[in-house]
């Protein structure tokens, strides 16, 4: 991690850092060699960073009014958004920040799918990146049972029996999980102890995350490696701490948007009902950022392949380094590869909103095919695309296309040929 | 095989990793058993319903363990139907004699056997429950017919204790 031996200045400062070496890590951080081509895409791990900082801060407020019981719980977070100062705020920014911190996500990680970042030699960032997103999930999921409304009581009916598609032990596992017959008071409770504990899971995480990062450094959008430091490469403070500030700044907006003027359109009316065992939303739906992997479950018609076909949606996110055979990073040097990216996407959208409509007819076919075409994506277009791709060619540095004007395959055929 | 001699350090360690095994386990089971239902809960383990109020072609619902418990007294056109189908037909074959020892009344916990939903009564293409989640229907006899759930409602443990009443558990 040390790129050179870093000296404090005072005489405080040297014997400090000789028994421990904040002021070294301080430096490494500040002096850190950033790519020069970083475009705003880069900018939401400093956001996502934010949104984590966000959600413990509001969560510590809110758990000192929360009562975690299955008979007041209902009643104190409505005690909180009338009674304590500035609740409201605090519990509107918690609830959307929910939502913000995964937009930032998604955001995140579909940056990472269009620039190969999570290929060789950064595939440890990608996996435990993709562990801080089912931690997230978890997270997200166990918040939203607190309130103990009908969507909070149902949704945790749903997903808990989830496990019950396991053979053999799957019903032993869902009682254990309740600590009962069915989603009651231990259920609650134990949900608020393990909402607290995730998200400092998740710091631990990040900091591994970035450590990861910190090794081979950044990729950029032109997916090439960089010698850092050099003239591609800008120290991370000030440049990129200013481009991230602006970035978040902007982020901020579109946050304070959901918080002040529409707090609960992210959210789903009957979670302000309480919570009862006996009647069933006519229409369940979980959060909007979990809807794309609700229609995988949906669309398939076994119980068992359904939560397997889910949970393969998101575990085959971790072998993606491996199944993306192609050599070149960037999709911007991959024309095919480039078009099959934006049709994921779409095919990602296109799930989310079948996974909000009711399961059947046509929502459900549509369902089905999107289902069929995401798995297709990631295990066979990609290995296959790496191999027949024919792919454009690779500027030499980052500085090589800007220097000398646009077109990167004259430079790139000049070079070859000086080489030769 | 290469003769290897086994000697009192090799015993040792065996020993001790056993002896370890065992003092790990012992210490972490009672932090898993602890997540499952507790006396207090297994306490409310029955409970007696009065159903003289319910006539042929209703449906109460009682709370048993946290659950809802369907009790429906069916009409003779609901038993017929149940006992007509054939076994073939069925996803998870049940004779209805088998599920109501006493024809008219149904009883059976009302979760849906995909995610644990509440089905709605008299909905569906089979004139018996439909669960609003995921699309299950059920028959008159609360077996599955249609849709991602993998078996019949649950047919809980039950007696009459007389005429009017029955002890659920």
């Amino acid at each position: 991690m040390s790129d050179q031996e870093y000296i404090p200045k005072s005489k405080f400062g040297k014997w400090f850092n000789d028994r421990l070496p904040l002021l070294t890590l301080a430096s490494h951080l500040t002096d850190y060699p950033t790519p020069k081509n970083l475009n705003y895409w880069w900018t939401f791990g400093g956001i996502l960073t934010f949104c984590l900082i966000t959600q413990i801060v509001t969560g510590l407020t809110l758990a000192m009014h929360y009562i975690a019981h299955a008979d007041m719980a209902f009643e104190s977070v409505e005690h909180i958004m009338r009674d304590v100062n500035y609740g409201w705020l605090i519990r509107y920014i918690h609830a959307n920040g929910a939502s913000m911190f995964f937009l930032a996500v998604y955001i995140h990680i579909f940056r990472s799918l269009f620039y190969g970042s999570y290929k060789s030699p950064r595939e440890i960032i990608w996996i435990i990146g993709i562990i801080i997103y089912l931690l997230m999930m978890a997270a997200a999921f166990m918040g939203y049972v607190l309130p103990w409304g009908q969507m909070s009581f149902w949704g945790a009916t749903v997903i808990t029996n989830l496990f019950s598609a396991i053979p053999l032990v799957g019903e032993g596992i869902v009682t254990w999980l309740w600590g009962g017959y069915s989603v009651d008071n231990p259920t609650l409770t134990r949900f608020f102890t393990l909402h607290y504990l995730i998200p400092f899971l998740i710091l631990g995480l990040v900091v591994l995350h970035i450590w990861a990062l910190h090794v081979p450094g950044n990729n950029n959008p032109i997916g090439i490696d960089v010698k850092k430091p050099s003239k591609d490469t800008v120290p991370f403070h000030p440049y990129i701490v200013i481009k991230d500030g602006f970035a978040l700044l902007m982020f901020m907006i579109v946050f304070a948007f959901f918080v002040f003027y529409a707090p609960n359109i992210l959210g789903h009316a009957d979670n302000y009902i309480e919570a009862d065992p006996l009647v069933t939303p006519a229409h369940i739906v979980p959060e909007w950022y979990l809807l794309p992997f609700y229609a995988i479950l949906r669309s398939v018609p076994d119980k068992l392949l359904g939560v397997v076909a889910m949970l393969s949606a998101i575990l085959i996110l971790a072998a993606l380094p491996w199944l993306d055979t192609s050599k070149i990073r960037s999709a911007v040097f991959r024309p095919l590869y480039k078009q099959f990216y934006w049709i994921l996407v779409a095919d990602v959208l296109i799930l989310g909103y079948v996974g909000a409509m009711p399961a059947e007819g046509l929502y459900l076919l549509i369902a089905r095919v999107a289902t069929a075409y995401y798995f297709l994506h990631f295990l066979l277009i990609l290995p296959i695309l790496g191999l027949k791709e024919k792919t454009l060619p690779v500027p030499l540095s980052i500085t090589e296309p800007i220097l000398g004007g646009s077109p990167n395959l004259a430079t790139a055929k000049n070079k070859e040929k000086l080489n030769n | 095989m290469s003769e290897k001699k086994t000697n009192r350090r090799d015993f040792l360690f065996t020993a001790t990793y056993a002896v370890g095994a065992v003092g790990l386990g012992a210490t972490v089971w009672p932090m898993i058993d602890q997540m499952n239902p507790d006396a207090s809960v297994k306490a409310l383990a029955s409970t007696e319903v009065d159903v003289s109020s319910v006539t042929p072609g209703k449906t109460i619902t009682v709370l048993w363990r946290g659950k809802p418990v369907f009790i429906r007294r069916r009409t003779q056109d609901e038993i017929t139907d149940a006992r007509s189908v054939k076994l073939e037909d069925l996803k998870d074959p049940q004779k209805d004699e088998d599920r109501a020892k006493d024809p008219e009344w149904l009883v059976m916990l009302g979760v849906c056997t995909h995610l644990g939903c509440v089905p709605l009564d008299q909905k569906g293409d089979y004139n018996g429950w439909f669960c609003p989640c995921h699309g299950s229907h059920y028959d008159t006899s609360g077996r599955i017919r249609k849709g991602p759930a993998p078996t019949n409602m649950e047919v809980p443990k039950y007696e009459f204790v007389n005429a009017n009443t029955i002890k659920i558990g």
